[in-house]
């Protein structure tokens, strides 16, 4: 027994070795994920600011005034032109100058004083559906609360029911409260795929593969040596990226660290689990990377990182539940910012170690095949 | 041949050219003030141990690298002042031919064709003799990756030949090539010579092939150690060339002792005595309590390029320690000999084993055992099944049907895990880890086979110091000369001392120099009791066999000691074949025995 443990010490030390003492792949293994993480940190945002608009204001009454002062005067917004005929207006969207306009038809101040409905016109720019959307949220916003102060002023009564909006565990609905811990799962997959996905093709393309197979390592011996570097490094990271995350990006990490570990520890399983899959069944290290890249895309597609699992179609649903991904950033949004425990989590934990064994299980059973 | 073609300008003349490369251990002059002239339509070999300039000189003639200074003409012009020159009158074989696995043999003549820009009407009529030179012509259809060793090179020729280059340059183009392929391969190049006035500078690590040439350069530590007809080369190495047998003695007991005396420049133990190089024409002092027979024998140009290199290193490289031999004076120490000694039966024995892949049958009811402490030979060409057999020897493989036994048990299920650590294997490409030091690979290999502690450090001392390694200790792996390279792939191998010795071409690619010594150690091993098991191409490594088993599409078609071997393939036109001659006859009758079978 303690020979096996010496052995399989050995390989892990060796695997360091090879991935440390060469400079390329040190600085593969260290630089890009700090850089994307703070590239992606403030670049991944659904927060809109200084969108331009144009106005297209046909009415001369005080009314008019009042309302496009309100989005004049906020940050989210940037006057960037005026159109007077609707030619102009389709030159401002086609060209991309503007998403929004504004358009008050001239009756407006005088329907508001006849206390009829008036109406503002938004014509927003759909070919970025998604922007578009949260633009419409923003217009209107600023409309109802005008609304609301106008009723108040002219003494007109109040809408007759009102939506009170108190958004849980991220008051401001911060995007890059949602966005950050999710950087965290991604990050740790890449990292944990890549140092396992191509240590055994490369070990195949260099012909120490064969001279690793004669000596007494069992495959169960060389699979666990070559995990343990893999956990190693996907540790250091992931801690490397919560502090960032803590820090730089002022994330609440309000859920308890153990719970936090114990996800980190049975996802960066899974994801050497399928990186020894992959290695096992890659004759070079091209295939191995090919192969990465054939997992690693669908699972952050389909992982909830940007579009809501929800929204998806039920077939396609159930096929995210064999994505590791999804389960982490389940546990790293509610660690982070619901500050559960380990408790509330255990289906994704158990979800996660399933899936973790089950890899490793059918990297060792390739890995044999491939012996015979 | 150069005679014959009048006197026209040379096509490579080279002058004062010097190129260094800075490496950690500071500045390393790898062409040395060079100058010499490859007269056209000659071949022209460049000879000399790893490391002594050979790729260096090709790269730069090929217009690849840069020389440090120096001036170079190619068929009487300046290539850098030709603009168009090098790309459209060389063709160039680096020693890793780029050929595209994925391509097909046409299609990767077409992107040669395409690169040099040879028009598409005329290719037909290009291919078509060099296919039938090289015999490809059936497989042209085929994807290169999937072509044997041989016809890769052969291949790899033909690419360099389609835009019919008045000059060649070929870098060590018949490494791990078989014999029958190599004669085949210079078959096919001497008559582009001689067709064509085609001009080949060519470098090899293949005495034999040297002889053939019109002319030698022997280039040594990025020098040019002497130049000239082979034949010259040989005649003054006549008078120096003995066989010494002593009745009685192997000759691999005896190579030791003679390899000692003063004066000896080279002694190589063969079956039939050992074969001894002086550095004065006299014959060696043996002492006469060996009681050995001397007998002068013929020189060849490997004894002639022997004793040129010792005549080099005899005198001043003692003081400086340049020129690193292993094992010199030093016995191996190998712990548990009691566990075998050489009487008790067979270390590996195999019967009937079989190994299929798909349809094709790699290896076909193979038997023969190998006896311990005996150093047994594989032969056969490149596709045999020689690597197959190695792969399920040394438990990589499953046999898909037959019986293997190591060191008497049973292990033809793969059961072979209990039995690794008696087992050391050295595969062709001296597997080691490139971004770990000497040191780092000789520990990561040693406690994989569970050694630790003291008898770790001791045993890695000693290999480093026996095989000359402890200056390069904390130097990566993968910028160790190729020789050095072969060196710590069998220290790694033998770290923990097993009791049967896998070698797959140990040493392919690695000058002469460095297969002596390599073989010498082979030896003092075996003595140990230790059972070698080893495939080579060359056969002078052959002929230093106990015993040699050849094979040929999976089967085993000769058996026995290399005297049994050539004994068996006498026919009254060649009374006294060589090694390589019978080697082919045994070859060509199993072919006809395959071609009755077929007709039938």
């Amino acid at each position: 027994m303690n020979g096996v443990v010496m052995r399989v010490l050995r390989l892990a030390q060796k695997e360091f070795l090879a991935l440390l003492r060469d400079k390329k792949s040190r600085m593969v293994l260290i630089v890009p994920p700090l850089v994307q993480l703070i590239v992606f940190s403030y670049a991944a945002t659904f927060d809109l600011k200084r969108i331009s608009y144009a106005v297209w204001n046909e009415d001369p009454g005080l009314y008019s005034r009042q309302l496009l002062a309100r989005f004049s005067g906020s940050k989210n917004f940037k006057l960037s032109g005026e159109a007077g005929s609707p030619e102009e207006v389709k030159r401002l969207i086609d060209n991309r100058r503007v998403l929004l306009v504004l358009h008050i038809r001239n009756t407006f101040s005088r329907e508001i004083l006849t206390g009829k409905a008036a109406t503002v016109e938004a014509i927003v720019d759909g070919r970025q559906s998604n922007t578009a959307m949260i633009l419409t949220g923003y217009v209107q916003t600023i409309v109802q609360n005008y609304n609301t102060d106008l009723a108040k002023s002219l003494s007109l009564p109040p809408p007759a029911a009102s939506l009170s909006l108190r958004a849980w565990y991220n008051p401001n609905l911060k995007s890059r409260w949602f966005i950050v811990p999710g950087i965290v799962g991604l990050l740790t997959l890449v990292v944990s795929l890549l140092v396992t996905a191509l240590s055994i093709a490369r070990e195949r393309e260099d012909g120490t593969f064969d001279q690793l197979l004669v000596t007494p390592l069992t495959p169960l011996e060389i699979i666990l040596g070559k995990t343990l570097p893999g956990f190693v490094i996907g540790f250091a990271e992931s801690t490397a990226i919560v502090v960032v995350a803590t820090t730089i990006f002022h994330v609440p990490l309000r859920g308890s660290i153990p719970a936090l570990y114990l996800g980190i520890f049975l996802f960066t399983l899974s994801g050497l689990g399928v990186g020894l899959m992959i290695s096992a069944l890659s004759q070079t290290q091209q295939q191995g990377l090919l192969g990465s890249f054939l997992f690693l895309v669908p699972s952050i597609i389909l992982s909830g990182f940007a579009t809501p699992i929800a929204n998806m179609p039920k077939i396609i649903q159930d096929l995210t539940l064999l994505n590791p991904l999804r389960y982490f950033l389940v546990i790293l949004r509610e660690v982070f910012l619901q500050g559960a425990g380990v408790q509330i989590l255990l289906p994704e934990y158990g979800a996660l170690a399933a899936i973790g064994t089950a890899a490793l299980f059918l990297a060792g059973h390739f890995f044999q095949k491939r012996i015979g | 041949m150069a005679e014959a073609n009048g006197p026209r300008s040379p096509a490579v003349s080279v002058r004062h050219l010097v190129r260094t490369f800075r490496t950690p251990r500071g500045t390393l002059r790898a062409l040395d003030d060079i100058s010499f002239d490859v007269a056209s339509g000659t071949i022209t070999g460049l000879i000399g141990p790893d490391g002594a300039g050979k790729t260096t000189l090709m790269r730069i003639l090929a217009g690849i690298m840069e020389p440090d200074s120096g001036s170079l003409r190619i068929l009487g012009r300046d290539p850098q002042t030709a603009p168009g020159l090098l790309q459209k009158s060389l063709g160039y074989m680096p020693q890793k031919f780029g050929l595209y696995e994925d391509l097909t043999v046409s299609e990767n003549l077409d992107l040669h064709a395409d690169l040099h820009g040879v028009p598409r009407e005329e290719r037909q009529t290009l291919y078509a003799p060099l296919l039938r030179m090289t015999a490809l012509a059936p497989f042209s259809g085929r994807l290169a990756g999937k072509l044997s060793g041989g016809m890769k090179q052969k291949l790899g020729v033909a690419c360099s030949l389609v835009h019919a280059p008045p000059l060649l340059l070929l870098d060590e183009p018949t490494v791990g090539v078989d014999p029958v392929s190599r004669r085949e391969l210079w078959e096919i190049l001497e008559k582009e010579v001689k067709g064509s006035s085609t001009t080949l500078f060519v470098s090899t690590a293949y005495m034999d092939e040297a002889e053939h040439f019109d002319r030698v350069v022997i280039l040594y530590e990025g020098k040019i150690l002497g130049e000239g007809a082979p034949e010259d080369f040989i005649r003054d190495t006549g008078g120096h060339v003995f066989l010494i047998v002593a009745p009685g003695i192997p000759a691999r007991r005896l190579e030791p002792e003679i390899a000692k005396l003063p004066e000896v420049a080279d002694a190589a133990g063969l079956e039939e005595g050992v074969r001894t190089v002086t550095l004065t024409p006299n014959p060696p002092p043996v002492p006469p309590s060996l009681d050995t027979r001397t007998d002068p024998v013929a020189p060849t140009f490997e004894d002639a390029f022997m004793l040129r290199l010792a005549n080099k290193t005899a005198k001043p490289a003692e003081a400086s320690g340049s020129s690193s031999r292993m094992g010199q004076g030093r016995e191996i120490s190998w712990g548990d000999t009691k566990t075998f000694s050489p009487t008790e039966g067979d270390a590996i024995a195999i019967r009937d084993l079989t190994r299929r892949f798909g349809s094709f049958t790699a290896v076909d009811r193979l038997s023969f055992s190998v006896k311990k402490g005996e150093i047994f030979g594989l032969l056969g060409a490149n596709g045999a099944g020689k690597t197959t057999t190695f792969r399920m020897i040394a438990g990589l493989l499953l046999p898909s049907s037959g019986f293997l036994q190591i060191d008497g048990r049973d292990v033809t299920n793969g059961n072979v895990a209990a039995l690794r650590g008696r087992l050391g294997y050295m595969s062709q490409k001296f597997s080691l880890y490139a971004q770990l030091t000497v040191l780092q690979n000789l520990v990561f290999f040693s406690s994989a086979y569970g050694m630790g502690g003291k008898r770790q450090r001791d045993r890695l001392e000693e290999l480093l110091a026996f095989f000359d390694l402890t200056s390069f200790r904390n130097v990566s792996a993968g910028i160790l000369p190729l020789g050095f390279r072969q060196r710590l792939a069998l220290a790694a191998a033998i770290m923990h001392e097993p009791s049967i010795l896998l070698l797959d071409e140990p040493t392919s690619g690695v000058d002469p120099l460095a297969r002596r010594e390599f073989w010498r150690i082979i030896s003092q091993i075996s003595f140990r009791g230790v059972s070698v098991l080893v495939t080579t191409h060359f056969m002078g490594e052959a002929n230093a066999c106990d015993r040699l088993a050849i094979m040929a599409q999976g089967r085993l078609v000769a058996l026995g000691s290399p005297r049994e071997i050539r004994e068996g393939a006498k026919t009254p036109d060649s009374p006294d074949p060589s090694l390589e001659e019978a080697f082919i006859r045994h070859l060509n009758l199993k072919a006809e025995t395959e071609d009755g079978e077929g007709s039938r």
